[in-house]
């Protein structure tokens, strides 16, 4: 194994074996297991820089067999290049600062070493993704990764939704990753290996590859929340926030993408399959940045924000650039998990999760806002921040396709990838303009929480995860550094396209500044200054009402969640309890009915032979005749 | 005799041994003489472990193979003339298919053992318990071990009055019933393997498993008669959808160790036999009902998963769960391929360490909760958190978590589906796929119904300790259940061989 290939093989390692002694301590030991936890991490983030300095660009693998199963090998092999490291740097970096966050976040909990060491072994699952050379030990880092996103969600036991949250998530990036499974079966199985570099090798009948990409969709729509499987999302902000900010940036969510790029070869041989994707892709974007408009949970604002994020991403991959949707995954990585610990700061403040409970806090709290304000603006694109030159990657690669038939989907895709995209950036803006004033400017409405009328339609009012104490303020040291560490990528990431050695990591285009940047731009200051406008007439109100008719359709993600529950949950439930009736009455009945009528027709039996003396003296005698007559019968014609 | 002969002997004698000196063993020294069965057992799975040592053909050292062996190659063989005048032969051996399963089966003897020397169930007698057990693992090793058909149907048939004592002594409620179902339904199904032994024994004049394997001798007729009765009889035991309504009411009704005993091990008798007798000795029947034997084996996965959706019983939940599990291993075997056996065997062994472990606890939370209906437990985890840490790890490796010792089972088996092809088979391997997904929904039911949310009254009297002898009986299982997720090798290091050598048979 050369020097690259051994931290390839650490990165996930070393998490994963601090997290099984963090979860042997005692619940109580903070001390101990902040150490591992925060050790982890760290270790993590310098072997990904580490990595970052010594892998060759066009990329290392090593491999040994882990078990053969009757002639298909499965091996433990790490497969490294530039980009696997610069995600698993954005990795161990949100990692790192979600872990010393929660010591602060978590001050009060009585089970802070299990959580601890959960968020280790999450890194870790991530970490193999990211590393992964062969199809099952991705398959394994993706499924770990959803049981420590369950286990994380359902932390919390003074929430009650977080139980039924955390098995949504779960089970509903389960049935897509029964797809992803299959997906993966095809691919093995036609390959004769499931490492990545045979899989990619091997030459595929075209409807097999066709057959095999979209099982793999399936799969990495549950993941990275892409309609109609992004259900799970928003529910998921029952879990502390921290997890929030761990689940959208770095892991869970970003898998999917980042398995989509890790195959992408595949894809591009795959026109139907990137065409599927573009849709999903597009009605994705839409549907969150809708979503985004009419929550007045400020997490949930986030957490749909991140299904349209999500979409721009799934829509670069779909239009045939890998590159553009990794660079914005990378972005999105600072200014997500920035977004969601500043939340958590202003929560912890307020005790409440509630925009409506909020407003006016820019004065109590400036770095909190200053911070918020920088990770909003990466979201919707202000120039020069991150989010403004990533998501510009990707507008550009759709505008290629669209216009230049550039890339191997269809031209269609590229038009409606960028026309919702176009869409998207208008949207964002509203939204994340709307998410800043209703939060840190005009009056305080701290006394008026919680029960206000608006709050009725949204999101049940949840209990407040923190009391606070005395008025709100900035929060301390640990959870103020880490929203500070993020706010510098967020701002300043995007200017690496400018770094040549940043931009072949990735295989980026350089930068595109033409003509067609205006029309973003245009559409941001539209979507902002229509919020500015709406909550400039009346700061107190919800530019929200502006949406009219439209705000419960958006506020409940167009009951989504509703037809999800009846097309798939009760149905479900209902087929278990008919299968246990019938388990009971026919299959298990007919067993029952035996035994019962065997016992029966021995009791008649016996009945039959319990009789009287002249009766049973007739019988036998009747009998002796009968024998005699038969005796005489057969001994005759003897 | 080579010590790898005495060894073997040694496995079926030391518990035989033990079981006969705790009978004759004073009443009032019950505790003493619980812990000298643990003893017995603690020697034999000593023993047990030992057997692959000085085989040739096993993981230590690998000899390459004669082409047109015979499909049966044992480690260590003993071959002793037992009844000359039947032409009944006591003929043992090991090899990599019966290596695990024996280990296990004296492993989790061991941890009965050791945990009714700690806690006796009502109504005492714990020294009875623990020779039974010793009995029921003399019934089960052998069966794994015998290579001869007469000595097999004699060993499957040892295990069932024991176990039926078991259960009709210190099982629940409503004992009697489900102690007699059990004996009477599997009874039936011992008839239709009696029936199958001696059409094979008649037909080929030899009774011999190493001579029989491949089927060379039967004709075909003989050889559907001989599947079709063998494959019925072992998935009784096994038990196969539709006819595994014994099993719920047999493993809800006994006491822990004893559906320890029947989840962990007693079920691994019927795909054991299913795989060495009935596809070794009948493979053109084998090929003939393959179709039918998969299509039950996808229906149980689903229906099993199903009625454990609607279950309000924790154990009975975790009974029906085991229909599930053993369909993918029953499909494993359907596809008559390597990949497919292989991953019935190791979905076997995953499926008694993680089950067996999962009854364990579900054992430990009655006890202490004295009710087992989910509608009554909740909240587990304010209460009893390593008790609840340790049930989500149980359910979690039993979902099918890849990197848990539950995943190779599942996927392979649909793996090897896919592998076969055509639309029958790939319809099979994405129903069974989808009966993953189930699996996951009814186990994180049950976690959110017995762990999460506020205790009900039931779990919230409880003290969060474990007892000392708790952890040691489940420490071993939950390692195990990670160490073979991580290093599948543990278990299919041994069997690669035999597998493709009983597959170069039944060609």
């Amino acid at each position: 194994m050369t020097g690259a290939q051994t931290l390839g093989a650490l990165l996930p390692a070393v998490p994963f074996g601090l997290a099984l002694v963090g979860l042997l301590l005692p619940q109580r030991s903070r001390a101990v297991a902040a150490g591992l936890g925060i050790g982890g991490a760290a270790v993590a983030l310098v072997c990904a820089v580490a990595l970052a300095v010594t892998v060759d660009h066009g990329g290392t693998e090593s491999a040994a067999e882990w078990i053969d199963f009757g002639g298909l090998s499965v091996t433990l092999s790490v497969r490294l290049d530039p980009a696997t490291a610069l995600v698993a740097i954005a990795v161990a970096v949100v990692a790192l600062a979600v872990q010393v966050y929660s010591v602060g976040y978590l001050h009060d909990d009585d089970r802070y070493a299990p959580y601890a060491a959960q968020i280790s072994l999450f890194t870790a699952a991530m970490l193999l993704v990211v590393v992964a050379g062969d199809l099952i030990m991705l398959l394994v880092g993706w499924e770990v990764m959803g049981i420590c996103s369950y286990l994380l969600i359902g932390h919390d036991r003074r929430l009650p939704e977080a139980p039924a949250a955390a098995v949504k998530a779960f089970l509903v990036t389960r049935v897509g990753d029964v797809g992803f499974l299959l997906g993966i079966v095809v691919l093995g199985v036609s390959a004769g290996s499931f490492r990545i570099s045979d899989v990619l090798a091997h030459d595929f009948s075209p409807g097999t590859l066709t057959a095999a990409c979209l099982l793999l969709l399936a799969g990495v729509a549950g993941k990275s929340a892409q309609f109609p499987l992004h259900t799970w999302l928003p529910d998921a902000m029952a879990g502390p926030t921290p997890i929030s900010a761990l689940i959208h940036a770095a892991t869970m969510v970003a898998a999917g993408i980042y398995a989509v790029t890790r195959l992408f070869p595949l894809f591009e041989r795959a026109p139907a399959a990137l065409a599927v994707l573009g849709v999903m892709a597009a009605v994705t974007l839409l549907l969150g940045a809708l979503a985004a408009t009419a929550q007045d949970d400020i997490k949930r604002v986030l957490a749909w924000s991140t299904v349209s994020q999500l979409g721009y991403m799934a829509g670069a991959l779909a239009v045939g650039s890998p590159p553009a949707a990794l660079f914005h995954l990378l972005s999105h990585a600072a200014f997500k998990a920035l977004l969601f610990l500043a939340a958590g700061a202003v929560i912890h403040a307020v005790g409440s999760n509630l925009m409506s409970a909020m407003g006016g806090l820019r004065r109590p709290m400036p770095v909190t806002f200053w911070c918020t304000a920088i990770g909003l603006g990466a979201l919707a694109g202000v120039p020069p921040l991150a989010g403004f030159w990533s998501k510009d990657g990707i507008l550009v690669v759709a505008e290629q396709a669209a216009r230049h038939h550039a890339g191997p989907a269809p031209a269609w895709v590229g038009w409606l990838v960028w026309i919702a995209g176009l869409v998207g950036v208008g949207l964002t803006a509203w939204y994340a303009a709307r998410l800043l004033l209703r939060t840190f400017l005009g009056p305080s409405r701290a006394q008026t929480h919680p029960m206000d009328a608006s709050a009725g339609i949204d999101a049940p009012a949840t209990a407040p995860a923190h009391t606070p104490v005395g008025p709100p303020h900035d929060p301390p040291g640990l959870l103020r550094w880490p929203v500070l560490l993020l706010t510098v990528p967020s701002a300043a990431l995007g200017f690496a396209v400018f770094v040549p050695p940043f931009r072949s990591a990735l295989a980026l285009d350089e930068a595109h500044l033409d003509a067609f940047l205006i029309i973003p731009v245009a559409l941001l200051l539209l979507g902002a200054g229509l919020a500015w406008w709406r909550w400039r007439a009346d700061p107190a109100a919800d530019p929200a009402t502006g949406l009219g008719p439209l705000r419960p359709a958006f506020a409940r993600a167009f009951w989504l969640d509703e037809v999800q529950h009846a097309l798939v949950v009760r149905p479900v439930r209902a087929l278990g309890r008919l299968a246990r009736r019938i388990d009971e009455t026919v299959v298990d009945g007919a067993v029952e009915g035996t035994g019962r009528s065997t016992a029966g027709l021995g009791g008649g039996l016996d009945l039959l032979h319990r009789a009287g003396v002249p009766r049973a003296v007739a019988a036998v005698l009747a009998g002796a005749l009968l024998l005699g007559i038969a005796a005489v019968a057969l001994g005759g014609s003897a | 005799m080579s010590l790898g002969r005495v060894g073997l002997v040694a496995v079926l004698a030391l518990p035989a041994l033990g079981a006969a000196v705790l009978a004759v063993l004073p009443h009032r020294i019950d505790r003493a003489a619980r812990i000298t069965g643990t003893a017995f057992a603690a020697a034999a799975f000593v023993l047990s472990v030992l057997l692959a040592l000085g085989g040739d053909d096993n993981w230590f050292g690998y000899r390459p193979r004669t082409a047109g062996g015979p499909g049966v190659r044992p480690w260590h063989e003993l071959d002793l003339t037992w009844v000359p005048g039947l032409d009944l032969r006591f003929h043992l051996g090991v090899d990599g298919v019966s290596y695990p399963l024996v280990v296990l089966t004296a492993l989790l003897t061991l941890l009965c053992c050791a945990y009714t020397a700690w806690r006796v169930p009502a109504p005492g007698r714990g020294r009875t318990l623990v020779a039974l057990l010793l009995v029921v693992e003399v019934g089960i090793v052998g069966t794994f071990l015998a290579l001869d058909l007469v000595l097999f149907f004699l060993f499957f048939e040892v295990v069932l009055l024991p176990m039926y004592a078991i259960i009709a002594i210190w099982g629940g409620e409503d004992r009697q019933h489900a102690a007699r179902k059990f004996a009477l339904y599997t009874l039936f199904g011992s008839v239709l393997l009696l029936v199958g032994v001696f059409t094979v024994v008649t037909a080929a004049g030899t009774a011999d498993l190493v001579d029989l394997t491949g089927g060379g001798e039967l004709s075909r007729g003989t050889q559907l008669a001989a599947f079709s009765l063998l494959a019925i009889a072992f998935a009784v035991k096994s038990p196969l959808w539709p006819l595994h309504s014994w099993l719920p009411d047999a493993h809800t009704q006994a006491p822990t160790v004893g559906s320890v005993i029947l989840a962990g091990v007693l079920l691994k008798m019927g795909t054991y036999g299913l795989i060495r007798v009935a596809v070794g000795v009948a493979p053109e029947g084998a090929r003939w009902a393959a179709p039918v034997l998969g299509t039950l084996a996808v229906a149980a996965i689903i229906v099993g998963s199903l009625v454990c959706l609607a279950q309000s019983e924790l154990k009975r939940l975790i009974a029906y769960s085991s229909v599930g599990h053993m369909g993918f291993v029953l499909l494993g075997v359907a596809t008559l391929t390597a990949t497919g056996i292989q991953a019935a065997l190791i979905g076997n062994i995953a499926h008694g360490v993680i089950t067996g472990l999962l009854f364990f606890l579900a054992g430990a939370i009655k006890d202490r909760a004295h009710t087992g209906a989910l509608a009554e437990l909740g909240g587990l985890r304010e209460s009893t958190p390593r008790l609840a840490g340790l049930l989500g790890f149980a359910a979690i490796a039993s979902l099918g978590l890849p990197g848990l010792a539950g995943f190779w089972g599942e996927a392979f088996a649909v793996v090897a589906a896919w592998r076969v092809g055509g639309p029958f088979w790939t319809t099979l391997a994405v129903l069974a796929a989808l009966g993953g997904a189930l699996t996951a929904a009814y186990l994180l039911r049950l976690l959110r119904r017995v762990t999460h949310g506020p205790a009900t009254p039931a779990v919230l009297t409880l003290t969060p300790g474990l007892a000392g002898a708790e952890l040691a009986a489940w420490g071993p299982l939950v390692l195990l259940a990670l160490a073979i997720g991580l290093a599948p090798t543990l278990v299919l290091g041994y069997a690669e061989v035999p597998v493709e050598a009983l597959l170069e048979a039944i060609r």
